[in-house]
């Protein structure tokens, strides 16, 4: 009977083997998997309880771990919790084991996860350090690149203009590098709340702002397309100077009113709503100070459809181009414009919908010598004892007009805050460039959206700014107006850059 | 005296196992010492200091094991020194996960497996006191067959069997609850041997031969067919499939190991084939089983009917525990349902983690391959069949069992054996190592010395074993 015993223990043997071979796999070919799979506890509640890095604006932080003495060691806590709502989002037992997604909604805490966490793969050598040491591993520290007087003098700005039940976003860059110096985006909400541990009071948080119609869990300043209206005569001026049609001293057509091309009557009629702008040409400087409809639609048509979506393609229309909150809405120049909406175009109406984001670069690639860079808002990656790992480099996205291109557009700019409609932005003793905006919403019952963008100082750009004003319930229709509204915002925010 | 042997014509024979009793102490101190170790290590790891009955609990593990290793020194000097050290461990190892998942739930089934396992001990001393030569079974294979069918029906008789988890194989007698199938497996093993070392020529030589395959004749196959058919048919009546796979494993081996024709391995698959397949047709919860083994994730979390939670759950703390574990309290095994009997393999892979895990296989592995070493170098028939018999348990009950908890084949419900909480278990189990150290002790011991010469008769005797093997 021993042969068969043999093929008996052999067949064991095969048995055994199959167990360890699969014990293996499950534990460590797909360990990984299955520890990121979003609906492990074990690894949500291990997220939850490891202590995590900060979040940090200057050299204090706006998102920390604290610790707590109830079922987890932790507890996330947000210093500032309403102005920076949106840029750091918030960390719950519900987010805490998301995986990456572009589509969905993420903030700083979800996009930058792996360093706050502690397992990004820079932080290596501090686990390894951690695990020989018998230390509990903590996760890695982000610095943004917000400048604290900046966001708070935007979020002051924005709150004092469009009231606390108000809509609308701001943000501010540095030109030379594509740093996000300021974003903020009104109504916003407390993460705190959104954070706690009580995970009924969470639901009732979460429902609560998802039930709001004012949408508050949405980031104005990259998630909201709108007409920029006057604002994007800097385009269209941009496009006629870099297509070599005028220079800034040049004469541009002018005139009280403007039949478009192909139309009739005053659906296609557009006028200048009482500013002066002459009769026939008028300076470009006059034209951009007055904001003239007239001129720029006149302008838009004489560069031509596909140029003008060129040149707005070059700012970064269309595209897709940061990375650290998502989901970004792309900004859009209509393509393939017949005459009449190109002009209409050409002023910022027709179907230009843009973010505050992009506003804000059209500003600071003019300001940085026609190069766009691209923005980010982390500035670098820091070890858990502060020490940095890694910074993100600058990066240049397009050269969106020449230099020359750039430096007569500055000169038209700081005339029109000189002496045209952007003058509430006038700083004393410092060179503005600005641009006003008051766009029509295209729907009666909705009042008319007002834009602001301006850079300082014009010879030395630090800062750019772009301020969108979506409603602010407290006035009137008709005293809504870029200049009037953004105008001091930007003031207030580009002092705080350069002071 | 051994150059005399050496020059014997039985010199391959003339092997002389060595007590090896030593050996089987110092072994015993190593499996005291992941005992007890994992015990403190599960005070140290969940309560922050070592428990403070450790010196209570410690020293009866120890005196458990040691009154085993004694007994076996004085009634079974020359059995195998791996096995009791190997249980001792797991054993012990079992105790210290049950009560670290004690201390998560606030349980006291640690308590209760101690004095399971002084229980198991106590008939495991018994066993090897009482029987003196395994071979006295033999007296007893009808009385086991016809003993493991009423035990198998025990739970069907109303009053006394109680359903627990949909499958009715359990019998409530007070607070008690016992599993009599797991008696009745090593009643059937002894019944098998018992009966197939008797007529293993009249079933492998006797008969007509169909197709492939020389069947027997039906009086030699009836009755052990019988026995089998009606087992298996009251554990699918008891919905137990992972019982019923045993028992059919166990008879499929048992019946190729007496007849030697691997035939019997073919038409076993083929009848397993399709009682696998009439199973999934016939009965909804075989199909259930099925499909969670095949897409476990559909069956599990909201807005499905979550089904799969516990294998799920298993393999995501297997999954946590990775290469090395959490350590004892730092996992949480006790998400699993039922962590400390069916589920206690996920337990120890997210603490102890791949490494602990294949530690335990490779223990289980160690039983089995010193089974079926008692059975190659058992001189008898009825030990070869009955070691290999009790070796395949262990083999098919662990590979049913962890292969099941690690999704390797579909989950069905068995106890792992020495870790598992399950008096009813530990028991049976403490019982079948007793009954292999026995075979291997005969086995392991020389034979008389035929040189003094004192009795012709006895050396007739030995002279016909010999040549017997």
């Amino acid at each position: 009977m021993n042969k068969p015993i043999r093929t008996i223990s052999i067949f064991c043997l095969l048995l055994f083997l199959g167990l360890m071979l699969n014990v293996t796999y499950l534990q460590y070919y797909r360990a990984d998997s299955l520890d990121h799979d979003a609906r492990n506890r074990r690894a949500v509640d291990a997220a939850f309880s490891r202590e995590r890095g900060a979040i940090l604006v200057g050299r204090d932080p706006i998102a920390e771990s604290v610790p707590s003495d109830d079922r987890y060691d932790f507890q996330r806590q947000y210093a500032k919790p309403l102005m920076y709502a949106h840029i750091t989002g918030w960390f719950n037992y519900y987010n805490a084991q998301s995986g990456s997604c572009t589509s969905c909604q993420q903030r700083v805490e979800q996009t930058e996860n792996d360093v706050l966490a502690g397992n990004d793969g820079r932080l290596f050598v501090n686990r390894l350090v951690d695990l020989l040491s018998n230390q509990e591993s903590k996760g890695g520290n982000v610095q943004l690149t917000i400048d604290p007087a900046a966001q708070q003098a935007a979020f002051d700005g924005l709150r004092s203009v469009v009231g606390p039940s108000g809509q609308g976003a701001v943000v501010a860059l540095e030109p030379r590098t594509g740093k996000v110096l300021a974003m903020v985006s009104l109504p916003t909400f407390d993460p705190n709340r959104l954070a706690s541990h009580d995970l009924g009071d969470v639901n009732a948080a979460a429902d609560a702002l998802e039930a709001d119609e004012s949408e508050p869990l949405l980031n104005r300043a990259i998630q909201t397309t709108l007409p920029p209206g006057s604002t994007f005569k800097i385009v269209t001026a941009a496009a006629a100077i870099e297509n070599g049609l005028y220079t800034k001293d040049d004469d541009v057509p002018g005139g009280p009113t403007f039949q478009l091309p192909l139309t009739s009557g005053s659906s296609g009629l557009i006028d200048n709503e009482g500013r002066d702008c002459g009769s026939d040409r008028i300076p470009f400087s006059q034209a951009l100070e007055n904001s003239c409809n007239t001129t720029f639609a006149r302008l838009a048509i004489e560069v031509g459809a596909d140029k003008m979506a060129e040149q707005a393609a070059k700012f970064g229309f269309g595209q897709d181009y940061f990375d650290d909150l998502t989901p970004q809405a792309r900004s859009n120049y209509p393509e393939d414009a017949n005459e009449p909406q190109t002009g209409q175009s050409g002023i910022g109406q027709f179907e230009v919908r843009t973010t505050p984001l992009q506003m804000a670069m059209v500003a600071a690639g003019i300001a940085n010598d026609g190069r766009v860079m691209r923005p980010y808002l982390v500035d670098e990656v820091q070890s858990p004892e502060f020490e940095r790992i890694d910074a993100t480099p600058s990066e240049v996205l397009s050269q969106a007009i020449t230099s020359s291109t750039a430096s007569q557009l500055t000169d038209l700019m700081v005339d029109t805050v000189d002496f045209g409609t952007a003058n509430p932005a006038a700083i004393d003793g410092i060179e503005v460039a600005g641009k006003t905006g008051t766009a029509q919403s295209g729907n009666p019952d909705v009042p008319p959206y007002a834009w602001f963008v301006s850079f300082a100082p014009a010879d030395d750009p630090q800062v750019a700014v772009a301020i969108m004003i979506q409603k602010a319930p407290g006035i009137i229709r008709d005293d809504i107006a870029g200049g009037l509204l953004g105008g001091p915002i930007a003031k207030a925010i580009m002092e705080a850059v350069i002071k | 005296m051994s150059q005399t042997r050496a020059s014997q014509p039985g010199a391959l024979m003339g092997f002389v196992h060595r007590r090896r009793r030593g050996a089987e102490l110092f072994l015993l101190i190593l499996a005291l010492a992941v005992g007890v170790g994992a015990y403190a290590a599960v005070g140290i790891g969940v309560e922050g200091h070592v428990p403070a009955d450790i010196v209570g609990y410690g020293g009866w593990l120890t005196a458990l094991v040691l009154a085993a290793h004694l007994v076996v020194r004085v009634v079974a000097p020359y059995a195998d020194p791996v096995l009791l050290p190997v249980v001792a461990a797991l054993n012990g190892l079992g105790l210290a996960v049950i009560h670290r998942l004690d201390l998560a739930t606030g349980d006291t089934f640690a308590r209760q497996q101690l004095t399971w396992m002084t229980l198991g001990v106590l008939l495991f001393v018994i066993t090897l006191v009482v029987l003196r030569d395994h071979r006295i079974l033999t007296r007893f294979t009808y009385t086991s067959g016809l003993g493991a069918i009423v035990l198998l029906l025990l739970p069907l008789v109303p009053g006394l069997g109680k359903t627990i988890n949909g499958a009715r194989i359990w019998i409530g007698v007070g607070p008690f609850s016992f599993q009599p199938g797991e008696v009745a497996k090593v009643l059937l093993v002894v019944a098998f041997a018992g009966y197939l070392v008797l007529h293993r020529d009249a079933l492998a030589l006797a008969g007509r031969r169909v197709v492939f395959v020389d069947l027997p004749r039906g009086r030699d196959l009836g009755p052990i067919l019988g026995m089998w058919l009606i087992s298996l048919g009251v554990l699918v009546f008891q919905k137990d499939l992972g019982s019923s796979l045993l028992f059919f494993g166990l008879f499929l081996v048992m019946l190729y190991v007496s007849t030697e024709r691997p035939g019997w391995l073919v038409v076993g698959a083929a009848l397993f084939t399709a009682g696998a397949g009439l199973g999934y047709y016939l009965f909804g919860h075989v199909r259930v089983r099925f499909d969670i083994w095949l897409s476990p994730f559909a069956h599990y979390g909201e807005g499905t009917d979550d089904r799969a939670f516990q294998p799920v759950e298993g393999m995501f703390g297997l999954a946590w525990g990775g290469l090395i574990g959490r350590g004892f309290g730092g996992g949480s095994p006790e998400r699993v349902p039922y962590a400390n009997s069916d589920f206690i393999t996920a337990a120890i892979g997210e603490e102890l983690g791949l490494t602990g895990l294949i530690a335990v296989l490779l223990l289980y592995g160690l039983i089995v391959e010193r089974a079926l070493r008692a059975a190659l170098i058992s001189r008898e028939g009825f030990g070869k069949l009955l070691a290999t018999g009790l070796g395949a348990i262990f083999a098919v009950q662990v590979f049913v069992v962890i292969g099941g908890v690690t999704s390797l084949i579909p989950l069905t419900g068995l106890t792992t054996p020495f870790l598992s909480y399950g008096g009813s278990s530990l028991v049976a189990n403490w019982v079948i190592i007793a009954l292999l150290l026995r075979v291997s002790d005969l086995a392991r011991r020389p034979l008389p010395d035929l040189s003094a010469g004192d009795v012709e008769a006895e050396a007739d005797v030995l002279s016909t074993q010999v040549i017997k093997l």
